[in-house]
């Protein structure tokens, strides 16, 4: 690419002409601040914080959106633009509720950032403020308009990351909303719940409903048995609510600050997500073998099932009918542990830290009570366990390591790579590979699937038999593969995995803020780190999985094993209007 | 084509309408009939003869004599006295002084100059006939035959034609940019979305002449490459949408739209849109969303739609009134155009005055014209003898200007005439009560998408509020000027960039009221209600 | 709420077809789209929105977005007769605001509101193009021009519901 002369606050650059101002001016180390930009999606440039002085234009240009070309000269922060800027935000202000100190977001809110790096100290309008209602009507996602500055992340992600267009702008002007569906309930509208709004709010308009309050309850209860698990992804993300760096490892530290917190037992999901491997796998054989539907589509990530419920109901017999990790886990508490340790399943509440909040829909499921109760009780995702943490006065960081609880402990790196993009086809084809040709890996890394790609493919020889495979992640790339089996694109694949969010369960709706694809990767490393430095490595070689097989179970596909780890599948509609006869009004 | 020894025009547009013009062509058809002159008298309707003040009106050709204010009543004596006996009905003729409006009716004054308008009033406007007969595609027959398409675009830039719309960009650099820019498919797009206060010229043009829009949008095709084409009409234009649709399907009957045009092989064909209620769609890439099937907002410029239009295509969007004068040009020649004008402002210029003029109206002059041989000379002047105060040029988003203005020149070397809107202002009217209502049309047409426009065109009108209420401060207008300032520099689009230019210059125009409001808690013209308990007002 | 007569979803969804095929089975038709279904059934229903958004195979979000965007497209049930207030400068300074009140004393209701008898619904509006003839209002397709406040009476009169058969 051709590169361009430019002047930026008297400084001489020569930078790529595909650039905006914005990237050249990052390149340069100079910081513009921005609010509707976001590194993940479209330009946009409605929020105009970003505004710099361009010589020859008579307005001041949005940095973010406007290209550089030879010659340009610009001002990022002459006293015209940072005037400028205070008064936009003082604008912002003005329409917002100004509860920092208890809000969600209070210390991690891109505005509250941006008042006092601009040094806005005096909101000098005074008028009306919006006041809407604020939307908790969904369990995973928490609305609260008032908050929002329409800047249109959620939005754009909704549209462009995850095709689902759940939230969209309404009315016009001041009237302006960001609405659900027909603007209505969130619940009502087709959202997946998969939280990626969350992620890429800049304020407390959008955050995850709660269930602290009711966790805290049963934990000093004491008639209650409190366990919880903690999903493979949390283990590389949670530090950053604590000031780590993004896939810093902090599992063990995890484990004692959950012990603090009160939690009668403290086990891993990575061990479901080996039991996973164990009958995603057998059910990948038998319907090979025995000439069931393929391409079998993995059913770990409940924001990607309610997707294909949504949109591509016809295509639900690809799915997997294993429940995910989370909620195989939960029976298990609720049956083989309550009958192991003689507690009643009744007073067993059975928690769960997921990275995730459509985990906080799927636990509602009716189809998860096959223990007989609701299997698991309640989910927080990362940033509210940490929450909880800093509630009781945990300093993470600073914490002793500590180790999982029997019988659910004994875990495999195989569980742990379900963390990430491509982790669940890898643990899949490390089994797949030595059960069927009955020999071992050369080399248990199979890098093949590994990357943050949208849609990888690979051919992986498993003994004479090439398995065609392919891993999406992201729900828009969802869709590519799903219309793509729709039209024979896939006919000759065996398996491929689809996870919800981008980059996986670490990019998962639940996970701390901020996300880009930088921190994402860090995080990725960070899971194939605690991979390499597991002792086992393959699903099928923990012993804790195959006592349980003897156990309880009995073997993958058992009868016991589809009432209690297989589920099934709704078709749902898209059309959500449920109760409104028109009215004939007649106009003319 | 059947013979008459006489024409009658009856101005239907959509204000002689309202007071009854389609009763005195229904009765002025059968008295014509009942004496049995209907073989030799014609009655055609016209869109708006551009007598705003004087309807029901109707022109009697080839005397070219006007009657003014006709009722129902009149049409037997108009009959009988003019028709069969020779003789004007002299109550009811437009008379001399007062303004000058039609120079077919024979009664325009020296200083305004039909180019555009020059059909207007004088043919049917459902009839491609008569549009054919004063010369019409006669301009579209020269491109297509005697010019290649970089001649066309060679002749317009030669000509100066500006864009009328309000930027003012030039029409020929335009098309060239469309005409080079790669595309497999390229459209033109006529922005009739005529939105802003004030303006209701572009109605005329539609309502009384519009083959004139379609031809100048053919050329366009021709100079461009473009296949398609979009009339975007805004939908509270009934009568447009209706006149242009019919004017399309007759060019199209004749082979002058659809496939192969006059057989030179062009294929280009128009489609009209009309808009849903929205000011914003005015605003070139905000109408492009629209038609694409999307909320009106703006879209991030570069790329500009010359390049990347309508659908990602290279699309020329011209006004209305800047397509009327394309056939002119095409056949007058760059040069005859040219000498029209200003050094900078080339041809003419239509503009609308109303508000407190005796004439409101339609009135196409020459660029350079002062605003007051259009407010005086031709509106009329201030009507009910009252003193004239200030005009607010080209509508809300234009700037205000005093007395000191008036004998300025009107074109963009002297006083900027925006897309022709003056909205005339007598002495008795408040300044502060205007541009407070400027605001509040801002904040009700904003589209929301920009911080500053959406929530500054709140504030603004908040302010102004509380001003008009008795319970502003004079730190306020600081405020209002800061914020004024942040939406002109900051906003996405013109809507917001310009929704505070009006207060802007209206600030030193009038500063003494500006104060009485906000220091004296007083009204000098005594519109505003300033009695208001301020904790109320204010809370 | 009253639950969904099944048969009146079916009717809608058939009128919402029928009008999707006329005017074609794009997304760039969705404005057209709304306009006809606003001029068959009076407003933009919700139902009628999600069928237009399965027909073009667009987003509910999509069709929602833009028909609450436009001012002259209703997604909720207004008046028999609308009645639009030019409030733009051009009619503010012609003395808009005293039509404005005269209208209210004519109907009782303010602008933004629809009478209990769901006869008129009364709205401000921006420039309708009519400021040759200022003040002015819109009934439905009908305009009025040069208004006096001693004129509205007799220009409601004839929109007020009658009590003939017919209805007029």
């Amino acid at each position: 690419m051709a590169n361009v002369n430019i002047k930026i606050n008297g400084q001489d650059l020569c930078v790529d002409e595909g650039l905006t101002v914005l990237q050249a001016a990052q390149q340069a180390g100079i910081g513009i601040p921005t609010l509707c930009y976001h590194a993940d999606l479209a330009l946009d440039g409605v929020c105009r914080v970003c505004s710099v002085e361009v010589k020859g234009q008579r307005a001041l240009c949005a940095s973010c959106v406007y290209p550089v070309s030879e010659g340009m000269e610009v001002l990022t922060h002459s006293p015209k633009v940072r005037n400028a800027r205070k008064v936009i935000v003082e604008l912002m202000l003005a329409n917002h509720p100004q509860d920092c100190l208890i809000c969600a977001r209070n210390q991690n809110c891109e505005l509250q950032a941006m008042a006092r790096e601009l040094g806005v100290q005096d909101v000098r309008f005074t008028g009306d403020r919006k006041d809407i209602p604020t939307d908790s009507s969904s369990t995973s996602v928490v609305r609260d308009p008032d908050k929002c500055i329409l800047c249109g992340r959620c939005v754009r992600t909704c549209q462009d990351i995850q095709s689902v267009g759940a939230l969209h702008f309404s009315g016009r002007g001041w009237d302006t909303e960001i609405v659900a569906g027909l603007g209505g309930d969130l619940a009502d509208a087709v959202c997946v719940s998969c939280g990626q709004c969350i992620n890429r709010c800049p304020t407390g308009a959008l955050k995850g409903n709660d269930p602290s309050a009711k966790i805290w309850d049963a934990i000093y209860d004491p008639a209650k048995h409190v366990i919880v698990q903690t999903a493979p992804a949390v283990r590389a993300s949670i530090g950053e609510e604590f000031g780590m760096e993004p896939g810093s490892r902090v599992t063990r530290k995890m484990v004692t600050a959950l012990r603090m917190l009160g939690f009668d037992k403290v086990f891993d999901t990575d061990f479901t997500a080996d039991l996973t491997i164990m009958e995603e796998g057998s059910e990948l054989i038998q319907r090979v073998t025995k000439g069931g539907v393929l391409p079998q589509i993995t059913s770990c990530s409940p924001g990607w099932i309610n997707f294909i419920e949504y949109y591509y109901p016809e295509l639900l017999p690809h799915l997997s009918s294993c429940k995910s990790p989370q909620q195989m886990f939960g029976t298990l508490t609720k049956t083989y542990y309550a009958e192991k340790m003689g507690i009643d399943p009744k007073d067993i509440v059975s928690v769960s830290i997921m990275p995730c909040v459509a985990k906080k829909f799927e636990c509602d499921r009716p189809e998860m009570y096959s223990s007989g109760y609701k299997d698991v009780d309640y989910v927080l995702t990362t940033r509210e366990a940490a929450a909880m943490m800093k509630e009781a006065g945990i300093d993470l960081p600073s914490l002793e390591d500590g180790e999982y609880d029997a019988p659910f402990g004994i875990t495999t790196g195989a569980g742990a790579i379900f963390g990430n993009t491509g982790g669940v086809m890898e643990a899949a084809l490390r089994t797949a590979y030595e059960l069927i040709t009955g020999e071992a890996l050369d080399d248990v890394n199979i890098t093949a699937v590994r990357g943050t790609d949208g849609i990888r493919e690979a051919t992986i020889q498993v003994g004479a038999l090439p398995v065609k495979a392919a891993v999406a992640h992201g729900l828009a790339t969802a869709r590519e593969v799903l219309e793509g089996i729709k039209s024979g694109r896939y006919k000759d694949y065996a398996f491929i995995e689809i996870m919800c969010c981008p980059g996986g369960c670490i990019g998962g709706g639940g996970q701390p803020q901020p996300t880009n694809e930088e921190i994402r990767k860090k995080r990725i490393e960070g899971i194939y780190a605690e991979d390499g430095a597991m002792e086992l490595r393959k699903s099928h070689e923990n012993p804790a999985i195959k006592a349980i097989y003897e156990e309880f179970l009995g073997e993958p596909l058992s009868h016991k094993s589809h009432d209690l780890l297989h589920t099934t599948y709704t078709p749902r509609s898209q059309r959500t209007v449920k109760s409104e006869k028109p009215t004939k009004v007649q106009i003319d | 084509m059947a013979f008459y020894r006489a024409h009658i025009l009856v101005d239907s547009g959509t204000a002689a309408v309202l007071k009854g013009a389609n009763a005195v062509r229904n009765t002025l058809i059968e008295e014509i009939k009942s004496r049995g002159l209907d073989k030799e008298i014609k009655v055609v309707e016209t869109g708006a003869l551009g007598l705003a003040g004087a309807v029901p009106a109707i022109v009697v050709y080839p005397e070219g004599v006007t009657y003014a204010n006709v009722t129902v009543e009149d049409v037997p004596e108009i009959v009988e006295e003019h028709l069969l006996k020779g003789r004007r009905v002299q109550r009811l003729v437009y008379k001399d002084d007062t303004p000058a409006v039609v120079k077919a009716a024979g009664s325009a004054r020296s200083a305004e100059m039909r180019v555009v308008l020059k059909n207007i009033g004088v043919i049917d406007p459902t009839s491609i006939d008569e549009y054919i007969a004063m010369s019409g595609y006669e301009a579209l027959a020269k491109a297509l035959t005697a010019m290649t398409p970089e001649d066309v675009i060679a002749e317009m830039k030669a000509s100066g034609l500006n864009g009328r719309g309000g930027a003012g960009f030039p029409t020929g650099l335009k098309w060239e940019f469309t005409a080079k820019a790669d595309g497999d498919i390229k459209y033109i797009v006529c922005n009739a979305d005529e939105g802003e206060p004030g303006n209701f010229k572009d109605r005329l043009i539609m309502e009384g002449d519009p083959h004139q829009i379609i031809e100048g949008m053919v050329i366009a095709a021709y100079a461009t490459g473009a296949q398609k084409g979009f009339i975007y009409i805004r939908g509270e234009y009934q009568q447009s949408v209706a006149n242009t649709e019919r004017a399309i399907d007759v060019a199209r009957e004749m082979g002058l739209l659809g496939c192969d045009i006059m057989g030179s092989g062009l294929n280009f064909d128009i489609e009209v849109f009309k808009g849903a209620g929205a000011y914003i769609c005015g605003e070139e890439t905000a109408l492009l969303a629209s038609i694409e099937g999307f909320r009106g907002e703006s879209r991030v410029k570069p790329p500009y739609p010359p390049t990347h239009g309508l659908f990602g295509k290279p699309t020329v969007i011209n006004n209305v009134e800047t397509l009327a004068n394309v056939p002119h040009i095409i056949v007058n020649g760059a040069q005859w155009y040219s000498e029209i004008g200003t050094a900078r402002s080339k041809g003419t210029k239509i503009f609308s005055p109303c508000g407190d003029v005796q004439y409101p109206g339609v009135y196409e002059v020459p660029f350079g014209s002062t605003l007051r041989e259009v407010i005086f000379g031709m509106a009329g002047g201030i009507k009910s003898g009252k003193k004239f105060k200030a005009v607010l040029m080209g509508g809300p988003s234009g700037v205000l200007v005093g007395e000191d203005a008036l004998d300025r020149r009107l074109c963009s070397e002297d006083l900027n005439p925006g897309a022709g809107a003056l909205i005339v202002l007598d002495e008795t009217k408040c300044v502060v009560d205007l541009i407070r209502n400027c605001a509040q049309f801002f904040l009700h047409e904003s589209c929301g998408q920009c911080t500053p426009c959406r929530e500054g065109t709140k504030r603004m009108v908040e302010l102004f509020d509380w001003w008009a209420a008795g319970s502003g401060s004079e730190q306020d207008l600081m405020l209002a000027d800061q914020l004024a300032t942040t939406m002109a520099l900051t906003s996405r689009c013109g809507l917001g960039q310009f929704a505070g230019v009006a207060f802007k210059s209206s600030i030193s125009l009038f500063e003494d009221e500006y104060l009485a409001h906000l220091a004296d808690k007083s009204c000098p013209a005594g519109v505003c209600d300033m009695d208001k308990v301020e904790e109320e007002v204010r809370a | 709420m009253e639950s969904c007569n099944s048969n009146c979803c079916v009717q809608c969804d058939a009128e919402v077809v029928a009008i999707v095929d006329k005017c074609g089975r794009t997304e760039c038709n969705l404005i057209p789209i709304l306009h006809q279904l606003q001029r068959s059934m009076g407003y933009v229903s919700n139902e009628a929105m999600e069928k237009v958004a399965a027909e073009l195979g667009i987003s509910v979000a999509q069709v929602h977005g833009t028909a609450t965007f436009y001012s002259l497209i209703y997604t909720k049930p207004h008046g028999k007769n609308v009645i639009r207030l030019c409030d733009s400068p051009p009619c503010h300074l012609q003395g808009s605001g005293a039509i404005r009140d005269a209208i209210t004393k004519a109907i009782g209701i303010e602008p933004g509101e629809t009478t209990s008898d769901g006869n008129f619904t009364f709205e401000t509006v921006s420039c309708m193009g009519l400021c040759g003839v200022a003040p002015a209002i819109m009934i439905n397709d009908d305009v009025y021009g040069n208004l006096t406040v001693d004129a509205i009476p007799s220009i409601l009169e004839k929109y007020f519901a009658c009590c003939c058969k017919e209805g007029c």
